[in-house]
């Protein structure tokens, strides 16, 4: 068992288009690791080459104590499952696992037990004789993880192995992909740009935009005190609300209303951007003046959308017949719950809450 | 549930659609081929005057020709050895080109021009490469102490036609090869180099077995050309000698119908290597349609 490390790895494609710009992470061992970002943030490329699939341009990655930058990726000890699983089309599900094992020259029994053994983990036993074209895709992708378990690597690497899977299928995946890293304590890398998959599935969280990495940290944190603007819009859904607000004496106003919250260091008059998540909006005699256009049925819950000055918001409120469409409400901001963002930057400012 | 089948109306306008493929058919393939059958069981003395039907005469004299058999066996040499140098190396080129190289469009729009080569002009090509006396590659072999003649050496005269078609051949083997690698997904060939497997291995247990549809494809089209296409070749190279090491049953059938008018006889062997062709392709079918699925 090893931990992972990443040093300002950089990644520059012949074409100059620079795909990866200094990441540097840690991965403890046998910790759950999520990289989530939107297409083209650069996610994928670090796991290539985590993977050894692409080379480095520059920087360092370290598994266990040893830095595998030049090392082949059949050397590097780690697995991959892939996004369309890459199963080996002619061969059986038994020769499938089997195969990783037979390259390195494990002794036939060994082979054997060991395929036996992922396969019932999976609930692949009665599979194994079956080509892959014969397996459903929710099957197809047990086999590909049990190709990377047989191995016992020291890093699991997951790119993007759900979004194939219809949703009911990805729910139990999900799951299931979880449950057996954690019996089986394998630091494991997993990219996605499902932002409910990286909540669920995170023991350790890495929201990337553009190459870079915007924040590290557990879910909870992320969702609580996300670091930019970036990262509070990405994470979360609905999306948290971004107003235009002016610093004054005591807390932030937004439109005619004023909301209490600290601001230390920040001037008055200065202009923030303040981020609400529709959660934490309610219903309140006085406040901020919202017009209702248009609600949409969850269920459990409702989602308001509508106008509040220049701005689009959007509220989440338990379910009921109130407020109705057209309706002019006002809303109150839950204690503790408005996050302060510069401008300029996008950076989170200040220590509310 | 929507069907890709296209209905008419009447009858009149389908029939007119197929009818000019169908009479191209019928006049220059049907049409002749059951002219050679009749031939066949016919025969004709030397001036063409008296002609007697003799039913299966002219095949019981084939079958009991050692010379037959012996044409016979020069042509599987001659096609095993064509085809498996050009599949052989198209293969190695496809491979090659596959990967991501530097003006690679410009590589494989070259590699794709023998094929344009009309086979008596390669053969052309060829005799004057070999020829002993003036071919550059005559006289670089006579320097290297390789008595080069095919002219006299029944296995050079070989070698030397056996080059010529293989090269031919070769561009067209290649795009096949080419398509097929490259319906191989990137990442099936990563998992098997993360699984542990080195480019040699890969190959042989991963990437040659995904592409045996298009070699089985390939082996099948390159025997057929063998059998039948590379009659201008041997024509201008060798006339199918010297003696008969280059006589393959194509050109069996023209030296003894053209040249020695034994038209019966010859009619009879082109039904015979007729019929081998339809058999492999009959065979190829079969197969390239139950194991499309991969």
């Amino acid at each position: 068992m090893a931990g992972l490390a990443l040093e300002q790895l950089r990644k520059t494609y012949a074409g100059g288009v620079e795909a990866v710009r200094g990441v540097s992470l840690d991965v403890p061992d046998g910790a759950f690791c999520v990289l989530v970002g939107p297409s083209g943030c650069g996610k994928s490329t670090v796991l290539r080459m985590i993977a050894g699939l692409e080379t480095v341009t520059s920087g360092a990655i370290t598994i266990g104590s040893r830095t595998v930058n030049e090392v082949e990726p059949a050397d590097r000890d780690i697995a991959m499952v892939f996004q369309n699983y890459a199963l080996y089309p002619h061969m059986r599900v038994y020769d499938n696992l089997a195969y990783g094992l037979r390259n390195r020259g494990t002794p036939r029994p060994e082979i054997e037990t060991r395929v036996r053994e992922a396969a019932r983990m999976l609930g692949l036993e009665t599979m194994l004789d079956r080509y892959p074209r014969q397996l459903s895709g929710g099957q197809r992708q047990r086999v590909a993880m049990g190709r990377a378990i047989v191995r016992k690597p020291q890093v699991f690497l997951f790119d993007e192995p759900l979004s194939n899977l219809d949703a009911k299928l990805r729910v139990q995946m999900r799951v299931e992909i979880r449950r057996l890293q954690r019996s089986l304590g394998v630091t494991t890398v997993y990219v996605t740009h499902d932002q409910v998959e990286a909540m669920t599935m995170a023991d350790r969280l890495v929201v990337m935009n553009g190459g870079r990495i915007e924040q590290v940290g557990t879910p909870i944190e992320i969702y609580r005190r996300p670091a930019t603007r970036y990262v509070a819009t990405f994470m979360g859904s609905p999306p948290m609300n971004i107003l235009p607000a002016e610093v004054v004496p005591g807390g932030v106003r937004i439109e005619d209303a004023t909301i209490p919250v600290a601001t230390p260091g920040l001037a008055p008059g200065a202009a923030v951007e303040a981020g609400i998540r529709p959660e934490d909006l309610r219903l309140a005699p006085e406040g901020l003046a919202f017009g209702v256009a248009f609600v949409e049925e969850l269920g459990a819950t409702r989602l308001l959308h509508g106008r509040l000055g220049g701005a689009e918001l959007v509220v989440q409120v338990p379910a009921g017949p109130e407020p109705a469409e057209g309706a002019a409400i006002r809303l109150a901001v839950a204690p503790g719950a408005l996050h302060l963002f510069d401008p300029g930057t996008g950076q989170r400012l200040g220590m509310p809450g | 549930m929507s069907t890709d089948r296209v209905t008419f109306g009447g009858r009149l306008l389908p029939a007119a659609l197929i009818a000019p493929q169908l009479t191209i058919v019928g006049l220059f393939f049907y049409w002749p081929a059951l002219q050679a059958v009749w031939q066949s069981f016919q025969m004709q003395d030397a001036f063409g005057l008296s002609t007697e039907f003799v039913w299966l005469e002219n095949y019981r004299a084939l079958f009991t020709d050692p010379g037959y058999y012996r044409t016979l066996g020069t042509t599987l040499v001659f096609a095993a050895a064509v085809a498996g140098l050009s599949l052989g190396f198209a293969l190695l080129l496809a491979a090659m080109a596959d990967r991501e190289i530097r003006a690679g469009g410009l590589y494989r729009t070259l590699l794709i021009w023998p094929y344009a080569v009309a086979p008596a002009v390669a053969g052309v090509l060829f005799g004057f490469l070999f020829q002993p006396g003036l071919g550059i590659v005559a006289r670089g072999l006579n320097d290297l102490g390789v008595p080069w003649n095919p002219l006299l050496n029944g296995d050079h005269a070989m070698i030397l036609v056996v080059l010529a078609a293989a090269w031919k051949q070769i561009s067209y083997n290649f795009l096949f090869f080419l398509a097929g690698l490259q319906a191989i997904p990137a990442s099936v060939i990563e998992a098997a180099a993360i699984d542990g497997a080195g480019p040699a291995r890969r190959f042989w247990t991963i990437v040659f077995p995904l592409l045996s549809p298009t070699t089985f494809f390939l082996m099948v089209v390159n025997v057929v050309y063998a059998f039948c296409e590379t009659f201008g070749i041997i024509d201008v190279l060798t006339h199918g000698g010297p003696g008969r090491a280059t006589q393959t049953l194509v050109y069996k059938v023209y030296q003894d119908g053209r040249i020695g008018a034994d038209l019966g006889g010859s009619a009879a062997q082109s039904v015979v290597l007729m019929a081998i062709v339809i058999g492999l392709t009959a065979i190829q079918f079969r197969y390239v349609e139950r194991r499309v699925a991969y």
